[in-house]
């Protein structure tokens, strides 16, 4: 492949696929901890850090 | 002992090599700094030869405490300290570079010119300061939201050393000259692969530590560490793609030229802006604010939306560095837009942080470290909206190349980065030296309020130096030639730059208070000082009525 056409490949599969591809795995994180049942699971986690507040303090 | 034979022998090999690039050196700098290199190993050597219990050592000088604690926290111990001393240097090397701006004659050749202190004075700060209190906080936090010691200790103490000589060596480094230019990306191809094999080593500790945690779920703070670990690999080693001019010489020319070159500079230089200043200090406070309020960060799944938008936007912000460049338009209208989408995660992250208060709002009032931490959020909530302001084409025509800039990164730096690594280490210093508390809160209100007024002071003069610089560079006269030559904008912003030094030193001021009070803290002492808050109590009124008829 030539330069030109290198960077033409590149410039058109990052503004078509690589953009959607980008976009569902964003959304598909993001929205993740808003899946049913997760509430429970984020709540732990965000109080996991004042358990066992002591430890080696 | 034979761990000790081995060590010995590899540092001797290395000393042997490094006396032959002293030798065989093609330019005095390097030889300079190989010279550094064998101090560094010499030191290293006699530590290990004599078997000495190094830590034991440091235990002894830095008053450690002695009881054997869960947590592996002599390199957090150590690099508070280092935080605290780097500090310092780059602050008065930032002071002293605003003096040589407002007063020139303090320009010293060649060694302490302008252009040799500035990128001492910005690498002290970022990579030294910010660096050393990322390393500390970053293996604190990692041991307890893990509930695990950190993995490879050795290692560890390896990552917390070479660092050092890392920043040792780079800073030696400018004042010798020896530069490729890129701003943040000073330092030269050899001190480049070095931080590159320390960082690797900072990955395995971190990521390791993480592997054995015994915690099932990853702490969001742990998230935001290992991005800005992972991330600062991949940018420092794209942008450090140079072919040395001699493999023993201090020179070497980049891969990518031209615009090419300067985007990757950029796409490196915001990506330090936005994965070691804002992903690294947002670990910080998505573990420290949390525990010093005590109460759960506002929203979990805020944190986590907060998070996976600052990496996907982030890493397309650089082009708004390089408007009305060679740079093809539609990269910095890329640029651009991602840099105002980006306005929404970091306030999201600032409202999350700010609304972990809800309910103890009065902790502002009563707790000077909360307030520090307040203070740091509504900075970086002021500087993540300013940023993208300036990135929009039409503000950047006149804020770009002016002092508007400077005002802005430091209103992010001292405000954001300064305030929440201050907060960090005062809520660290007491839990690791096993004191039962500061030796005094009043000292950190004073802190406080001199760092803000220094930032007000320095914010302000350079807003008000970059918008005269910026219509001064552009007013056309009648007969439609520029009316102010360079000089002319340079004399009316002289006030503005002496403002700015004294901004500087109001915030030196205030790091002084800190280290009196970390020391003193340390040696056990603790100041008798009245309450923050005082209730009053009127005895005389505290009475029932007397009749009127008894009087």
């Amino acid at each position: 492949m030539t330069d030109h056409s290198t960077y033409e490949f590149l410039r058109q599969m990052a503004d078509s696929w690589g953009l959607l591809a980008m976009l569902i795995s964003f959304l598909i994180l993001a929205l993740w901890p808003f899946r049913p049942g997760a509430q429970e699971r984020n709540e732990q986690a965000a109080n996991a850090i004042f358990e066992d507040q002591n430890d080696g303090e | 002992m034979e761990n000790v034979l081995a060590r010995t022998g590899l540092l001797y090999a290395l000393l042997v090599l490094v006396v032959l690039a002293i030798a065989a050196a093609a330019d005095q700098a390097f030889a300079l700094q190989m010279t550094i290199v064998a101090v560094a190993l010499c030191t290293a050597i006699w530590f290990t030869s004599r078997s000495a219990d190094f830590d034991a050592i440091a235990k002894g000088i830095l008053k450690m405490p002695d009881a054997e604690t869960r947590y592996d926290d002599d390199p957090v111990r150590w690099g508070v300290i280092a935080t605290l001393f780097w500090g310092f240097a780059g602050l008065a090397a930032g002071l002293f570079i605003a003096l040589q701006l407002a007063y020139p004659v303090l320009n010293i050749e060649p060694y302490l010119n302008f252009g040799r202190v500035r990128p001492l004075h910005t690498s002290a700060v970022i990579f030294a300061f910010g660096g050393n209190a990322l390393i500390a906080t970053s293996f604190y936090v990692v041991q307890r939201t893990c509930r695990a010691r950190l993995a490879f200790p050795s290692l560890a103490r390896f990552v917390f050393w070479g660092y050092q000589l890392f920043i040792v060596l780079a800073a030696t480094g400018y004042l010798l000259g020896v530069t490729q230019g890129k701003e943040y990306a000073e330092p030269e191809w050899y001190v480049d692969w070095w931080l590159t094999a320390v960082w690797v080593c900072y990955l395995v500790v971190f990521v390791a530590t993480i592997i054995k945690r015994k915690e099932p779920h990853i702490y969001v703070a742990n998230w935001f560490f290992l991005a800005f670990i992972l991330t600062v690999a991949m940018l420092h080693v794209v942008n450090n793609l140079d072919m040395p001019y001699s493999l023993v010489g201090s020179t070497s020319y980049p891969v990518f030229g031209g615009v090419q070159g300067a985007l990757v500079q950029w796409w490196y230089g915001h990506n330090a802006v936005g994965f070691f200043l804002t992903a690294g200090f947002l670990a910080m406070m998505y573990y420290f604010v949390p525990k010093q309020a005590e109460r759960p960060v506002y929203s979990y799944r805020l944190s986590i939306i907060h998070f996976w938008s600052l990496i996907f936007l982030y890493i397309w912000a650089g082009p708004h560095h390089l408007h009305y460049t060679a740079l093809p338009d539609w990269a910095q209208t890329l640029g651009m837009v991602f840099s105002v989408i980006l306005w929404m995660p970091s306030w999201g992250g600032m409202i999350n942080g700010l609304m972990t208060l809800n309910g103890a709002w009065d902790k502002i009032r009563t707790d000077p470290i909360i307030r520090m931490m307040v203070m740091a959020l509504a900075f970086y909530g002021m500087s993540t909206f300013e940023g993208p302001m300036m990135s929009i084409k039409a503000v950047n025509s006149l804020s770009h190349y002016t002092d508007w800039t400077i005002g802005h990164v430091h209103s992010g730096a001292l405000g954001w980065n300064g305030l929440i690594t201050f907060a960090c280490v005062y809520y660290l210093v007491p839990r690791l030296w096993g004191r039962e508390k500061l030796y005094s809160l009043r000292m950190v209100n004073w802190h406080l309020w001199l760092a803000s007024i220094g930032i007000v002071l320095y914010a302000a003069s350079m807003w008000v130096a970059g918008v005269t610089q910026g219509l001064m560079w552009r007013e056309y006269g009648a007969d439609g030639f520029l009316v102010n030559s360079f000089v002319d904008t340079v004399s009316a912003i002289h006030p503005m730059y002496v403002i700015r030094a004294l901004g500087g030193l109001l915030y030196l001021g205030g790091f002084v208070i800190m280290i009196y009070n970390v020391w003193a803290t340390i040696a056990g002492k603790t100041r008798e000082e009245g309450m923050l808050t005082h209730t009053p109590y009127d005895a005389e009124a505290d009475r029932p009525a007397i009749p009127a008829a008894a009087n």
